[in-house]
């Protein structure tokens, strides 16, 4: 049998990939440095990432890139770069008690990490136990998969430029890849220097607050590590407490960079260069507004009137405070809602009706083009005008009536490609779901319904936290290996939104 | 004036016909039967040969022409003659296309392909359909100085928040002019002191801006219980429902072939298109087609046109509008039961017809079935406006005028009493078609 796909141009590509990912490496060596920590794991990860990705580069020296090799490269390159992530954490945990010394837990974290999941494996989430270097590797992690590893590549390496749009579009989340400028690295550059901007003003603001006296313990170590996991809707935190270690004022401002990292970041782009009318006018921007605020003010509401009647630690009690019902609903919500995974309450400890409008609002999932993960708010609308017009159409056989969105017409490819996302989606997030059930049973360990589901959702869609014991301030440590190795599956698929990976299962992908 | 007509179709024809005993008219055709048939029965020059060959314009007088009117079935070909005719002589030119996007084309980059004025024959049919249609509150809209002046003409309800006041209270609007008010037959050239009633209909004149506010404030948006039903997707079907989509309404449009109502659906976001056959009488009753207002039948033949307007008649339509081809056939549908008939090329022929009656007229717009119009007409040195304020400039013209808008330079100026107009401005003046010639000439 003769494969049809060079898998040989991709696997090169991927060499380059690693390669380059030695520079963000040396961020965890300044920073081991700074705190007189040991630089070995990141050093020798190093030598490792640029030793693997040279000799991989010589597999084929001038790689050609169609749509195959381009799905290939990008699926592969994932896995490739979680796996080298999880290199510091196996050899710095070596010989402690860490649970990152298991290459399996290791993984997990390094995939939940640059998915920008936020799930963690981690059994005690301090500084004690972890170096700063450690710590700021993870963070780190989450920031460079925020905008995407290959939309750098293409941004800074001409060589990947010329199959550019190709990768991106295997990449970037949403149903379709949105050119801003001619030439696609321009579009790369132009969408990173926008996620940097946001990103350092955000770092800029939290510790201009600690300056001001206002956040204590918002140090510049913690500014950096947020602003690293925020923009790119990542979730972890250096704090066991998540951002619920910090004052009142930190919680509010994560709120609209949370919201703002969901949102589809061409559209800053367009405020940039003087088109604010195109943000406005966005029927997706518009839709993903209303559903954080109508969320938003329902959770407020059910918090005022005792959801979370328990919760006088984590939190604070929220039954008839007001500020604190709307911090607490507006930040879970805008959390969830954009697949970050922050917490500022346990919501495991809520009643089941505030659960209820927390998993919903999982559902939704962010914006097209944004940093955020799950089915996408555009796909949400695309597929309920679909039922409407199907509704529609029933009675009135010969009506010929298009979908549009903001004006546009959807065409009717597009809107089958999202059927199908979102078919798969939901159809692998209850498959997964039995399967996380099944396997945990099987080593005696059981799930509760709301925890299974929320386990399958909260990975597939890059979210981070579920219910019960893979809560906000819970692990996901309990799981067996095998059901482990699921979720970095789910984590990779749902962050390359399913088809360039799942494709590659298929036989006609290699062979025809 | 020497006039140069390219092209002797029905169009052509009809123009030559009408303007042969008031000017010296030269036909260009390349058909030598037609240019031979012309000779003996219109009393104009003809000339066999082809309108975009330099040499043949010379032949027929390019340098002493004063008007080239091009208006063969060619949208290119016409666009080639006025730009060749415009660049080797002063004349003015006029081009009839039929598609819309050349229109526009010319109308965002004035001067574009050497045209000085444009007629789209399909755009002009889907108004004329659109008028005729006779339905209650639908007002007419045109736009003037290149989408900077916007004229339109309002329903007043009772209930609107200016009724029963003055005008001059009535207008807190930045660059909105007050030209003239239609109560009953009545039309009244308003003035600061003239009231508002119910149920008059406004015309008011001024920048997109201002009249989408005022349109917010008073207006009624159409009823919709008003149905209209098109059938037929072709190029004037397709204006028409856009024609009546851009007044507010929701037309339904009715096409057989299903790749074209898909790219009518995808074009007409408020239209409810259908693929059906519209002869088809179970899926009529089945959409209650029996029980619309108004319906156009414009399709692809005039026998069909005309089956469907004696069909939706039959079925209880209140009004039928047919689109034919065929001039002849115009009185015979009208009898056996049709309500209008409308023929496109009669409707391009009138509309250059009536250009080239108002000489320097840049556009004009018809109101309550030309009563009035309002005009653009770029002011030339010797203007009766030039080198005095307006309120003096309005005391030498006759009465019924209002000066609604001037653009200067792509700018909009609103104009007062003390405004002065200056030569190469555009005016966008209000007249009562009465005394039009007159102002025309004053202007």
């Amino acid at each position: 049998m003769r494969l049809r796909t060079d898998w040989r141009a991709s696997v090169a590509l991927v060499g380059t990939v690693l390669k380059y990912l030695a520079v963000p490496l040396v961020i965890p060596v300044v920073v081991a440095l700074i705190y007189g920590e040991s630089v070995f794991p990141f050093v020798a990860t190093i030598a490792l990432t640029i030793a693997v990705g040279h000799g991989l580069e010589r597999l084929e020296l001038d790689p050609d890139m169609q749509i195959r090799e381009a799905m290939l490269f990008v699926a592969i390159s994932w896995l490739a770069v979680a796996a080298v992530g999880a290199v510091p954490y196996v050899l710095a945990g070596w010989g402690t008690e860490s649970t990152l010394a298991d290459p399996v837990n290791a993984l997990f974290e390094s995939m939940s990490g640059f998915t920008t999941t936020g799930a963690t494996v981690l059994g005690e989430i301090s500084l004690e136990q972890h170096s700063h270097a450690v710590m700021m590797w993870r963070q780190l992690t989450q920031w460079l998969g925020g905008m995407g590893i290959i939309v750098l590549m293409v941004a800074i390496l001409p060589e990947v430029a010329v199959s550019g749009a190709q990768l991106i579009e295997s990449e970037a989340p949403g149903p379709e890849l949105q050119k801003l400028t001619p030439r696609i690295a321009e579009t790369a550059r132009i969408l990173w220097l926008v996620y940097f901007v946001f990103t350092a003003v955000y770092i800029a603001l939290l510790y201009g607050f600690h300056l001001a006296g206002m956040a204590p313990n918002m140090g510049l170590y913690n500014a950096i590590a947020h602003g690293f996991t925020t923009l790119p809707t990542g979730g972890f935190s250096p704090e066991a407490d998540s951002v619920a270690a910090f004052s009142a004022i930190v919680q509010w401002t994560a709120v609209p960079f949370m919201i703002i990292a969901g949102t589809n970041f061409a559209l800053f782009w367009h405020v940039f260069s003087g088109e604010g009318h195109r943000f406005v006018r966005n029927s997706e921007f518009r839709a993903y507004i209303a559903a954080i605020a109508g969320l938003t003010v329902l959770l407020a509401g059910m918090l005022y009137t005792g959801t979370a009647p328990a919760l006088s630690g984590l939190g604070g009690i929220t039954e008839g405070v007001l500020e604190n019902s709307l911090r607490q609903s507006a930040f879970q919500i805008a959390s969830l809602l954009t697949s970050t995974g922050y917490a500022t309450s346990d919501f495991v400890e809520w009643t089941s009706t505030g659960k209820i409008v927390l998993l919903f609002a999982m559902l939704v999932g962010g914006s097209a083009g944004s940093t955020g993960g799950g089915v996408k708010v555009v796909r949400w609308l695309i597929v309920f005008k679909f039922l409407r017009r199907e509704l529609f159409t029933a009675s009135h056989p010969e009506v010929v009536r298009p979908i549009r969105l903001g004006g546009n017409v959807v065409d009717e490819d597009a809107i089958r490609g999202v059927l199908g996302f979102t078919f798969m989606y939901l159809f692998i997030f209850a498959v997964a779901s039995l399967f996380l059930a099944l396997d945990a049973s099987r080593i005696g360990y059981t799930l509760t319904p709301l925890e299974a589901f929320s386990a399958s959702l909260a990975t597939i869609g890059n979210i981070g936290p579920g219910f019960g014991s893979v809560g906000p301030y819970g692990n996901y440590l309990a799981f067996p290996d095998s059901s482990k190795l699921l979720m970095v599956f789910l984590m990779w698929i749902g962050r390359l939104e399913i088809v360039p990976v799942l494709v590659l299962l298929t036989g006609g992908f290699w062979t025809r | 004036m020497y006039v140069i007509i390219v092209g002797a179709g029905e169009v052509g024809r009809s123009i030559a016909a009408n303007l042969e005993d008031t000017h010296d008219v030269v036909v260009v055709d390349r058909d030598s039967d037609v240019t031979e048939e012309l000779t003996y029965s219109l009393d104009v020059l003809t000339i066999r040969g082809d309108g975009t060959d330099l040499e043949v314009l010379r032949e027929a007088g390019l340098e002493q022409a004063g008007l080239v009117i091009a208006c063969t079935d060619n949208d290119e070909t016409n666009a080639v003659v006025c730009g060749a005719a415009k660049a080797t002589a002063e004349v003015f030119t006029i081009a009839r296309v039929r598609r819309r996007t050349l229109l526009e084309t010319w109308q965002g980059s004035q001067g574009a392909f050497g045209v000085d004025f444009m007629v789209c024959t399909d755009l002009l049919t889907a108004q004329t359909i659109f008028r005729i249609s006779g339905l209650p509150s639908a007002h007419d809209v045109d736009t003037f100085a290149g989408g900077l002046v916007r004229m339109a003409e309002f329903d007043i309800p009772e209930d609107s928040p200016i009724v029963d006041r003055t005008v001059s209270e009535a207008d807190c609007y930045d660059s909105l002019t007050f030209a003239a008010i239609f109560r009953d037959d009545e039309m009244i050239v308003t003035r600061g002191d003239t009231v508002i009633r119910a149920c008059d209909r406004v015309v008011v004149i001024g920048s997109p801006d201002s009249m989408h506010d005022f349109a917010d404030e008073v207006a009624t948006t159409p009823d919709d219980t008003e149905e209209v039903v098109i059938v037929g997707a072709s190029e004037i079907g397709f204006q028409a429902a856009r024609e009546f989509e851009e007044h507010g309404f929701r037309p339904r449009l009715i096409e057989q072939d299903h790749e074209r109502a898909r790219e009518v659906a995808e074009a007409l976001p408020n239209t409810m298109v259908m693929e059906s056959d519209a002869t088809n009488s179970e899926f009529l009753a089945r959409e209650h087609v029996g029980e619309a207002d108004v319906v156009v039948a414009a399709l692809d033949s005039d026998e069909k046109n005309l089956l469907v307007s004696l069909l939706a008649d039959r079925l209880g339509v209140d009004r039928t509008v047919a689109i034919i081809e065929t001039p002849e056939y115009a009185d015979l549908f009208e009898t056996v039961g049709v309500d209008v008939a409308v023929n496109p090329r009669e409707e391009t022929a009138e509309e250059i017809i009536r250009f080239t009656r108002t000489d320097h007229t840049e556009k004009i717009a018809m109101l309550e079935h030309d009563r009035a119009e309002v005009i653009e007409i770029e002011v030339g040195p010797d203007s009766v406006l030039v080198g005095q304020d307006i309120v003096d400039a309005a005391a030498e013209l006759p009465d019924g005028v209002v000066i609604g808008a001037i653009s200067r330079g792509g700018e909009h100026i609103t104009p007062r009493g003390s405004t002065a107009v200056q030569p190469g401005d555009h005016v966008v003046v209000f007249v009562d078609a009465t005394v039009l010639d007159e102002v025309v000439e004053l202007i």
